[in-house]
């Protein structure tokens, strides 16, 4: 079974695809935030590599052709960003300091509770990149000691978490502005979380990018000083 | 070919963010460097939007699919992530929230803050003209 999948150039992107068109159509039928298309994807691709038997590797040398358009999409959201370029001017100063308090409460945040959970300095520094990109935050976790591959685990949890949770936390502290709003899920879940900024509307999904690349380089330059404080 | 070569800019220009990643010495990915490019070519006007539009509209449009591997991936950290598992959890919840609260209501707080300052200011401004104009007619 292995040998067969892991000899198919397509394999992984199909069942990928599929997974992913299941999960729309429960999530039409259902309308509920819980059933999103993306977690659905993952649990079915889950089920069958292990009701199958068929081990990620083997679906890895297929999967990764969807993973290999993450780098041009992720340039392609200056696109969207482009186009709202006169919002960004004019609310530069609300979007700064929205920003900067999101970076620091993410660190804080993590700083607070490993503290309270009386985590290791490595599992610590481990957590510190956890809302940014997968990208920066590998080669953040890498530089200050962590273990790189429970920092992208953690990522991709708090990805798909702010990609089901967006529209509820939004209602809930009553986030209604859509330039707050697309700062918030870019700034905490990152490009996952921007993939549902961008379902909302334009201006989400342009303000989600913009919260992506700012608050991963104030990551990148901020970690390094909270690495020091535990 | 519309298609093809608008993702052939597009890919032209991750391949120099790439590039700006293996050369510059900064835990930067080349996608950021190449987000960062492609606004300031289309800001600069050296790229038009429509030469790469639609391309990159089917490309975002399809991205929440290409996290579905990295994600099936956590099949394999997971003996890794098991000894910590509990508080791992507990922070990355809680922080993922505290997060989008946090950036989402101090940033609506400032914009409205500064909507209300610039339209008192102009509110004076508009009274002070009212009234010299009056003062005006008076004379």
């Amino acid at each position: 079974m292995n040998n067969i999948v892991a000899s198919s150039a397509t394999f992984g992107v199909v069942i990928s695809i599929l997974g992913y068109f299941i999960g729309l159509q429960i999530k039409a039928k259902t309308k509920l935030a819980i059933c999103n298309p993306l977690l659905i994807s993952i649990i079915i691709v889950m089920v069958v590599l292990k009701v199958t038997g068929i081990k990620y590797s083997a679906y890895r040398i297929s999967g990764q052709y969807l993973s290999y358009l993450l780098t041009p999409a992720t340039v392609s959201l200056a696109i969207p960003l482009y186009q709202q370029l006169h919002r960004l001017k004019k609310n530069w100063v609300g979007i700064s300091v929205g920003l900067v308090s999101g970076a620091l409460a993410s660190m804080a945040t993590v700083l607070v509770l490993s503290v309270l959970f009386r985590l290791s300095h490595e599992d610590y520094v481990t957590m510190l990149p956890k809302s940014i990109t997968t990208a920066i935050g590998m080669g953040v976790s890498e530089e200050l000691g962590g273990i790189v591959t429970i920092t992208v685990a953690v990522i991709i949890v708090t990805g798909i978490l702010g990609n089901v949770l967006a529209d509820s936390i939004c209602k809930l502290f009553r986030i209604t502005d859509p330039v707050a709003k697309g700062l918030a899920i870019g700034a905490s879940s990152h490009a996952i979380g921007t993939a549902r900024a961008m379902e909302m509307g334009e201006i989400e999904g342009a303000m989600s990018s913009l919260a992506i690349v700012v608050s991963g380089l104030l990551t990148v330059v901020g970690a390094s000083f909270f690495a020091m404080l535990y | 070919m519309r298609y093809m070569k608008q993702f052939g800019i597009i890919l032209a220009v991750t391949c120099v963010g790439d590039f700006l990643n293996y050369a510059l010495p900064l835990p930067i990915p080349g996608s950021i460097y190449g987000l960062v490019i492609m606004l300031v070519l289309l800001i600069t006007g050296v790229i038009k939007i429509y030469q790469v539009k639609d391309s990159a509209e089917f490309l975002i449009d399809i991205m929440p699919m290409m996290f579905i591997p990295a994600a099936v991936g956590l099949l394999v950290a997971w003996g890794e992530l098991k000894p910590v598992l509990l508080p791992v959890l507990f922070i990355t919840i809680a922080s993922t929230i505290v997060v989008m609260a946090v950036t989402g209501r101090v940033s609506q707080a400032v914009m409205r803050l500064r909507k209300r300052e610039t339209s008192k200011t102009d509110a004076i401004i508009s009274a002070e003209y009212a009234k010299k104009r009056l003062e005006d007619v008076d004379e």
